[in-house]
């Protein structure tokens, strides 16, 4: 429902556009990319330590059994071998704690302990670590250590009948509900109901680098450091400290060069743990770099979930409620998240459409397979997927066009801001900010030649081919506050260090941070350093996920830059001899607004060579050119986008190409519209991996079948269309004063959706697609 | 995931290769080759060979050479060899050139060998189907001696061959094609360069009359090994080329294939592949 | 264990004597016996090209190569791509056209590129794509990286036209 009031929080005017701009929403480029070009990064597996250790873990290749023996004697003869340890080595330690929805106290019996206790539960759950000196002698070892397990039943299926988790505890983990409205009565009444059993199978973000930490004691200082574990350096910290019981001042996370996260990488899992202990215990730094086999049998995998859905419409195709029953599957334990990923999908499942009853009930349910938490859009390329199939099947079966049935029924820009509040206690509303839906849905229409195309698929079908059009429609969620600080300095040599609490997986995060830095304080973007993931320079930090880094940090890094400028305007009005009122900062050089080259100036640099500790000047002032500030935000704000593809189909192969895809996506305010291609383009890709490659499919026995690059299929050049980005600006946020929204997430959204959708199209049988990826193999059954 | 350890030779001859060979062969002693199919085995430890012979700088098993009607490929010529048809090589230079950018990637192309493949024999092996299709006979040579097995009696099985484990081979001769004849390939997989889940090789010639002889059909990647398929020889052989023959040889391979099956693959999805590669794989050659 | 072997790995045109294991992949020694960590592994079974440098001329993937079988050969690493200061067109085209984003395939595609220009500085663009579809990447979606590699081609040839390199 549309309210007045953005429920109390603090608003924005709108922003000024890029034009109005000197570096804010310019394709700048990326300050990131020097060292990495020229092989200067520094990742996980780039950094070592004098008398490292390598750790190696000792895995699970039963789903699901009782551990009856562990023996490492052989193993420990190897030459080289140190330790090995088993869950009975690390008795005190706890199993890896919630970071997000910490209120989950139902779920957290189901949390993994750092090293199997009495049971495994898939295949890859760890049983022992083995520390040698050498990482490939930590593997002969590893293969030596003697596993003896006694099988128990598998539950494979998210939907099968619950099994035992434990004794007395069924692998149900729990019941969850979001709802408004009378769903009953919206079905009752309803013209037309459509109902569909859809399933989005499960893959994952399977980043080029494979997941690693090292743990290292400084002795001399008690600090215990953490190198590699990126995403969420500060709670991540938390986390550490509560588990190890150590004084927060005496744990540190240190975050150097990362290769992609996609959500996956970054929460905490045993082996972060792990690495610390040992360190310490042994008295050695411990270095862990996984292999690609046991990355994807072990890092969070996600997007599995059956849904029962039903949708219900008024004779002209007014959408009367949603009403779904999920399945979710969480794999062998509940990691870090808690039930976040299915909460996201049934509060994002209603999407962009003014909906007024709904009903979503998840059977949020344990399975022997790899533990599953947030990927990209998590929760929301699964409901964009099921939503989009709705609306298609219902267009169908009420003879309506595609795009007329959802212009129908989207949220009017009149309508903003636009409340979703479910009645369950706890359940957080939603505040859509602001949006123009109908605007963006012309806009990609025009964009994509939709009505053009539709002429030139005629064509070509009268010819026998089979080529499709497909759409989908979504609101994705970004810039979660509540809250995020920065501290920010000039030097006496002009050049400006940036402090956040921010994370950079290879985003851009630095060059963006830069770019708003430099917009507000008036200095050169690339004279900036931004200082990210180190827990030891600045005391929080959200990290990056959920697309919230250029909202909330952002906005921490505007506030910053501009009580810096502030503070030096108000000391270089009295040096100057010129009202603040008068001045400007230009190319990092304080002058007289409008004054032609040559006028009376100040340099930052000189500026901050004068504020020394006792200079006179101060008058009782702060000495240094250096402020640090904060930036509150109560709301998340939600950018929207729609994806459309053209697919073409070959009928005797059952193959699916994608020959063409557009992203139409708004962000409110671009902060480097190159990057925020670079993001939706990557996402984008990602999302057809998963609507047609990528697959972590299982037997019946639990044994995962996709562990090599061979059979798990990641997208290459060869399987990329032509990818069009159309961003617009046209629904800037007024919940923070850049107007920005996130750009992580709306590229990978809706691929799924469309995708289904455009392969409808084009075999002509609408309602046909239910089941991702759509493989040929699956395709060839559907055209039979 | 390193490899278990081994020790590691590397002869300069011929001779002592063999030697080498015959002494570490019983304790699962392998050759090294291009190492594109054997180190990644050896990476999952699926295959933990104790003594690798290393041939690489084996002196004069390196060689292309036409001798008389054969093309003979020593056990270390690379893939790409045959990145450019040798127009020395007639029609089956041409041939290899358009299979050859099928094997996987560039970078694997510059190591692998055409050999090696023929030894390791995946089912879905390029080149294994092209030796099967035109009737090659590979050359193997031990500390014993040599002996030449043909093509069709080579392939056993799912990386199976007719080779003892103390034998290298060392040359595969590939005949000839005769001047004017047309060959066609296809393979389907889920990306390029992936394996082949199915793939088809013809080669035919065509009568002064318009119509087919000497016809090869080949399929792999269908069944555990790649053959001909005399049933889809015997459907074109005499008929004009053109849609008509083409289907039926497609059908007349489905009829006959055993296919091999997998989780993500049913029997029945191999067999309806084997009608359409063929199809293509003719519709290719007649273009 | 075995005995190592006492090889030389000359990479960039710099020596380096280590003692290796033979079972050591080159991948492997290039990163932590040579300390050249700009060589990235992403899967060791040859699939992702993440590993990939030029050996004698050639690309080739790092992980499928034993360090003992280097021993003696001409390796080139993405560290040696820059003359100096001086970034080498590839590199250059890649910051220029955003063809990186976490930067840990870029090594990889850098000298996949640089191997093939310097082979066929005349490729056509479709034996060009064909042969960046030899490599993985997870963030950008190529469509940034065909970019910068086009655009240094471009580069590359003219530069090789007047006879300067």
């Amino acid at each position: 429902m549309s309210v007045d009031h953005f429920a109390g929080a603090k608003t924005y005017p709108t922003p000024p556009t890029t034009e109005e701009r000197t570096i804010l929403g310019k394709r700048a480029v990326r300050l990131e990319d020097p060292p990495l070009v020229t092989g200067r990064g520094r990742y996980a597996g780039d950094i070592n330590f004098p008398r490292q250790l390598h750790m190696r873990m000792v895995r699970s290749s039963m789903a699901h059994g009782v551990i009856k023996s562990v023996n490492v004697a052989e193993a420990l003869k190897l030459p080289g071998v140190v330790a090995i340890w088993t869950n009975d080595d690390i008795k005190e330690l706890g199993p890896v704690d919630f970071r997000a929805d910490r209120g989950a106290e139902i779920l957290k019996p189901y949390r993994q302990p750092v090293l199997a206790k009495g049971r495994v539960r898939y295949v890859g759950d760890p049983i022992a670590a083995v520390f040698a000196e050498d990482p490939y002698v930590a593997e002969d070892a590893a293969e030596l250590v003697e596993v003896e397990i006694d099988e128990l039943p598998v539950v494979i299926d998210s939907w099968a009948t619950p099994g035992e988790f434990e004794p007395g505890r069924s692998t149900e983990g729990a019941l969850l509900k979001h709802s408004f409205g009378d769903i009953e009565a919206a079905f009752k009444k309803a013209h037309t109901v459509v109902e569909l059993d859809l399933f989005t199978g499960r893959h994952s973000g399977v980043p080029m680098e494979t997941r690693g930490a090292l743990g290292y004691y400084d002795a001399a200082k008690d600090i215990l450091e953490l190198h590699g574990a990126a995403k969420v350096p500060h709670r991540n910290r938390e986390t550490l400290v509560k588990m190890l019981g150590r004084a927060p001042k005496g744990l540190h996370v240190h975050e150097s060069h990362v290769g992609g996260g996609f959500g996956i990488r970054g929460e905490l899992y045993p082996e972060d743990v792990l690495v610390l202990v040992a360190a310490m215990r042994l008295g050695r730094p411990i270095k862990w770099i996984e292999d690609r086999r046991e990355h994807l049998m072990c890092a969070n995998q996600g997007r599995e979930q059956r849904h029962k859905v039903r949708i219900a419409a008024d004779k002209d195709g007014k959408l009367l409620g949603i009403d779904d029953e999920i399945f979710h599957d969480q794999g062998a334990y509940v990691r870090t998240h808690g039930a976040n990923v299915a909460n996201r999908t049934m509060c994002m499942m209603t999407g962009g459409y003014d909906i007024p009853a709904y009903r979503a009930v998840c059977h949020y349910r344990l399975t022997n397979k790899t533990p599953c938490a947030t990927y990209r859009a998590p929760g929301r390329y699964e409901s964009t997927f099921v939503r989009e199939r709705l609306m298609d099947a219902l267009a169908d079966k009420m003879g309506l066009d595609r795009i007329e049935l959802r212009r129908r029924n989207l949220i009017g820009k009149a309508q903003m801001p636009y409340l979703i509040e479910f009645e369950e206690q706890g359940v957080e509303e939603l505040l859509y900010d602001s949006g123009d839906y109908e605007l963006l849905l012309d806009k990609g229409l025009k964009a994509f030649r939709w009505d053009e195309r539709k002429t030139e698929i005629a064509a070509r079908r009268a010819k026998g081919e089979l080529v499709g059009l497909g759409i989908a429609f979504f609101v994705e969620e970004s810039g979660r506050g509540p809250s995020d600080g920065a501290k920010m300095s000039v030097d006496a040599n002009g050049d400006v260090e940036l402090i956040t609490g921010g994370a950079s997986l290879g985003q851009g995060f630095e060059t963006s941070m830069a770019q708003i830095a430099a917009e507000a304080l008036g200095v050169d973007y690339q004279k900036i350093t931004v200082v990210h993931g180190q827990t030891d320079r600045i005391a929080q930090g959200i990290g990056a996920h959920a697309a919230r880094a250029t909202v909330l940090t952002g906005g921490a890094v505007n506030e910053t830059a501009l009580k810096l400028r502030a503070k030096a305007l108000e000391f270089g009005a009295e040096l100057l001899q010129l009202p603040v009122g008068d001045l400007d900062i230009v190319g990092g050089v304080i002058v007289k607004r409008g004054a032609p080259a040559g006028g009376p100036s100040l340099s930052l640099a000189d500026l901050a060579k004068k504020l020394t500790p006792g200079a006179k000047l101060l008058n009782g002032r702060d000495p240094h050119l250096a402020v640090e500030a904060w930036f509150n935000t109560d709301h998340t704000v939600f950018p929207y986008g729609i994806h459309f593809a053209q697919v073409r189909v070959d009928k005797q192969t059952g193959q699916t190409v994608c020959e063409s895809f557009l992203i139409a996506y708004d962000i409110g305010r671009a902060v480097n519209p190159m990057l925020v291609e670079g993001q939706l383009v990557g996402g984008c890709v990602q999302g057809l991996g998963g609507a047609l490659y990528e697959e972590f499919a299982y037997s019946e026995t639990g044994e995962p079948l996709a562990v090599t690059f061979v059979d798990y299929l990641l997208p290459t050049l060869g399987e990329v269309p032509k990818i069009d980005v159309l961003i617009t600006e046209d629904a800037p946020s007024p919940m923070n004063p850049l107007g920005i929204k996130g750009a992580g997430e709306g590229g990978i959204n809706g691929v799924g959706g469309a995708i289904a959708s455009a392969i409808d199209d084009a075999i002509g049988k609408p309602g046909a697609v239910v089941q991702l990826p759509v493989s040929p193999q699956r395709m060839k059954a559907l055209l039979a | 995931m390193k490899p278990a350890a081994f020790v590691y030779h590397a002869p300069r001859t011929l001779d002592a290769a063999l030697a080498l060979l015959a002494e570490v062969a019983p304790q699962d002693g392998r050759i090294l080759a291009g190492g594109q199919s054997l180190v990644p085995a050896m990476a999952f430890r699926l295959a933990r060979p104790t003594h690798l012979v290393d041939i690489n700088g084996v002196a004069g098993l390196d060689k292309l050479t036409l001798d008389g009607d054969v093309l003979s490929v020593g056990a270390t010529v690379r893939h790409a060899a045959f990145h450019k048809a040798d127009a020395k090589q007639g029609p089956l230079g041409a041939l290899l050139a358009d299979v050859v950018h099928n094997i996987a990637h560039y970078p694997i192309r510059t190591r692998g060998t055409m050999c090696g493949s023929l030894a390791h024999a995946d089912p879905a092996s390029e080149w294994c189907l092209t030796a099967v299709t035109l009737g090659a006979e590979m050359v193997a040579r031990s500390a014993k001696g040599a002996r030449r097995i043909k093509a069709a009696d080579y392939f056993q099985g799912i990386m199976q061959t007719a080779l003892e484990p103390d034998e290298l081979l060392a040359e595969v001769r590939l005949p000839l094609l005769a001047a004017g004849t047309k060959h066609g390939f296809y393979e389907f997989n889920r990306r390029a360069g992936d394996f082949a889940i199915g793939m088809a090789l013809v080669t035919y010639r065509v009568t002064a009359q318009g119509k087919i002889v000497d016809a090869r059909v080949g399929i792999g990647g269908i069944e555990g090994a790649p053959r001909r398929v005399p049933e889809a020889e015997a459907a074109l052989n005499g008929q004009a080329p053109g849609k008509a023959a083409f289907e039926a040889a497609g059908q007349a391979t489905a009829a006959v294939v055993d296919p091999i099956e997998d989780a993500q693959t049913p029997a029945a999805y191999r067999r309806d592949l084997a009608a359409t590669v063929v199809f293509r794989a003719l519709e290719r050659a007649a273009a | 264990m075995t005995d190592t072997v006492a090889i030389t790995l000359n990479i960039n045109g710099q020596n380096h004597a280590v003692s290796v294991e033979p079972r050591r992949t080159l991948a492997d020694a290039i990163r932590d016996d040579c300390g050249k960590t700009g060589t990235h592994i992403g899967c060791e079974h040859g699939v992702c090209g993440s590993c990939t440098i030029i050996v004698d001329g050639e690309p080739m993937r790092s992980c499928l190569m034993f360090a003992v079988q280097a021993d003696g050969r001409k390796i080139r690493t993405v560290e040696g791509l820059a003359k100096g200061d001086e970034l080498h067109p590839l590199q250059r085209a890649f910051i220029d056209n955003h063809g990186l984003q976490c930067g840990f395939c870029t090594p990889g595609f850098l000298m996949l590129a640089t191997a093939v220009l310097e082979k066929e500085p005349d490729i056509a663009d479709a034996d060009l794509l064909d042969a960046l579809s030899s490599n993985l990447c997870r963030c950008t979606g190529y469509q940034n990286i065909i970019k910068a590699v086009r655009q240094a081609a471009v580069e590359m040839r003219t530069g090789e036209m007047r006879g300067g390199k």
